[in-house]
């Protein structure tokens, strides 16, 4: 009894996730061949950094989404420790892999960029090593979470870690403007309105959304997956 | 107090005092985060010489000179300025007005030694014919973003 009332939400969600999620990766296919197509070819060079410039369509979107996404692990873990929500375990489970991913594709455009333009692929200044951390706590988040035999223990040890890990994500964000950095100030989110070009932040805005849903997509297949690992796990302990 | 309330004022509270002392430490350890001085940072600061760090800024109008691989040239920050010597290759964008970055040391002299030179690219992004119209009408600031 105990198992079925455990699985209630978690099937309720699958049943919901499977009717979205063919909808939702054609949407996401369209959305990201367009912003590709955008962002690489039809989108102008920039004045200074010539092609380079459309890394930014990768870097920019990977880096907001492995940032939110570390906060939505934050949430998940809170409504785990506070309130014991079953599907918020599982989700985290799903989530992380997804925000590791985004920020190591984040680093690894960045430094690519960095090559070129400022002459260097890495500097230890705050912006950098701060991101390099919430690379860190995603992948000590997965860790945790198969550190243990009991996947529940699993599950509160790496939620602690994604609600204190949630610090981090402000540092991220203003550390360019609380210290003088290499990387440069925020874009888009400035005082005086977005210093990116028209021509060039309309497709950094579709490349945002479209990575967003494909972001959206990862978690909700994996969240599937990992509710029916966890009823395997149950049926075999039962067994 | 159910145990859910109690559980749930425990996490606010431990994230209060988690966030009280990243902040204390950061705020302590703020001289040691800041990647680079400004010329100005560094006239207060009195770095000994042979001591290594950044210096940044903009590259002065008019300071650079070219003798061989050696550059010459001035870091400002439009109220202080520091010579530079540096030997190697510069990246693509450092030209004058452009802000960068010099990893090096003071010589007895007062002239800053680099190691390294890295350029340190602004906010801005905008295709070549809106930086040609904007050159073009006087609205163009070079590197006031880059000067704080």
């Amino acid at each position: 009894m105990a198992a079925l009332h455990f699985l209630a939400n978690p099937a309720r969600f699958r049943r919901f996730s499977q009717r979205v999620l063919p909808a939702l990766w054609s949407v996401t296919a369209l959305a990201l061949a367009i912003g590709l197509y955008w962002g690489l070819v039809i989108a102008p060079p920039d004045y200074q950094q010539g092609d380079t410039v459309r890394i930014m369509f990768l870097h920019v979107p990977t880096a907001s989404l492995s940032m939110a996404g570390y906060l939505l692990l934050a949430a998940l873990g809170a409504s785990l420790l506070v309130w014991r929500h079953p599907l918020a375990a599982l989700m985290a489970r799903a989530t992380a892999p997804v925000g590791a991913t985004y920020a190591a594709v984040c680093l690894i455009t960045g430094s690519l960029w960095g090559r070129p333009m400022w002459g260097t692929f890495w500097v230890w200044d705050a912006r950098l090593t701060s991101f390099l951390l919430l690379f860190f706590l995603y992948l000590g988040h997965i860790a945790l979470n198969r550190a243990y035999d009991d996947p529940e223990r699993g599950d509160r040890a790496a939620a602690i870690l994604a609600v204190v890990g949630a610090i981090n994500v402000p540092i991220i964000k203003f550390s360019v403007d609380w210290w003088n950095t290499l990387h440069q100030p925020d874009s888009i989110m400035r005082i005086g309105g977005p210093s990116i070009d028209p021509s060039l932040l309309w497709p950094l805005f579709w490349m945002m959304g479209a990575l967003a849903l494909l972001f959206v997509a990862l978690v909700l297949v994996r969240t599937e997956t990992e509710i029916d690992r966890r009823r395997l796990e149950i049926a075999e302990n039962e067994g | 107090m159910t145990p859910k309330r109690r559980r749930l004022w425990l996490l606010v509270g431990s994230l209060c005092v988690l966030g009280a002392a990243a902040t204390l430490v950061l705020s302590a350890l703020s001289d040691n985060i800041v990647f680079f001085y400004s010329p100005s940072q560094l006239a207060e600061k009195h770095v000994p010489p042979d001591r290594r760090f950044r210096i940044g800024g903009l590259v002065e109008n008019g300071s650079v000179q070219k003798h061989g691989t050696e550059v010459r040239f001035r870091v400002t920050d439009l109220r202080q300025s520091v010579e530079v010597v540096y030997r190697g290759i510069l990246p693509d964008l450092f030209r004058e007005g452009q802000g960068v970055i010099a990893e090096g040391s003071l010589d007895r002299d007062g002239i800053f030694t680099a190691r390294e030179v890295l350029a340190k690219h602004d906010e801005k992004y905008m295709p070549p014919e809106v930086a040609k119209a904007l050159k073009e009408s006087g609205r163009w600031q070079e590197g006031e973003e880059t000067v704080k």
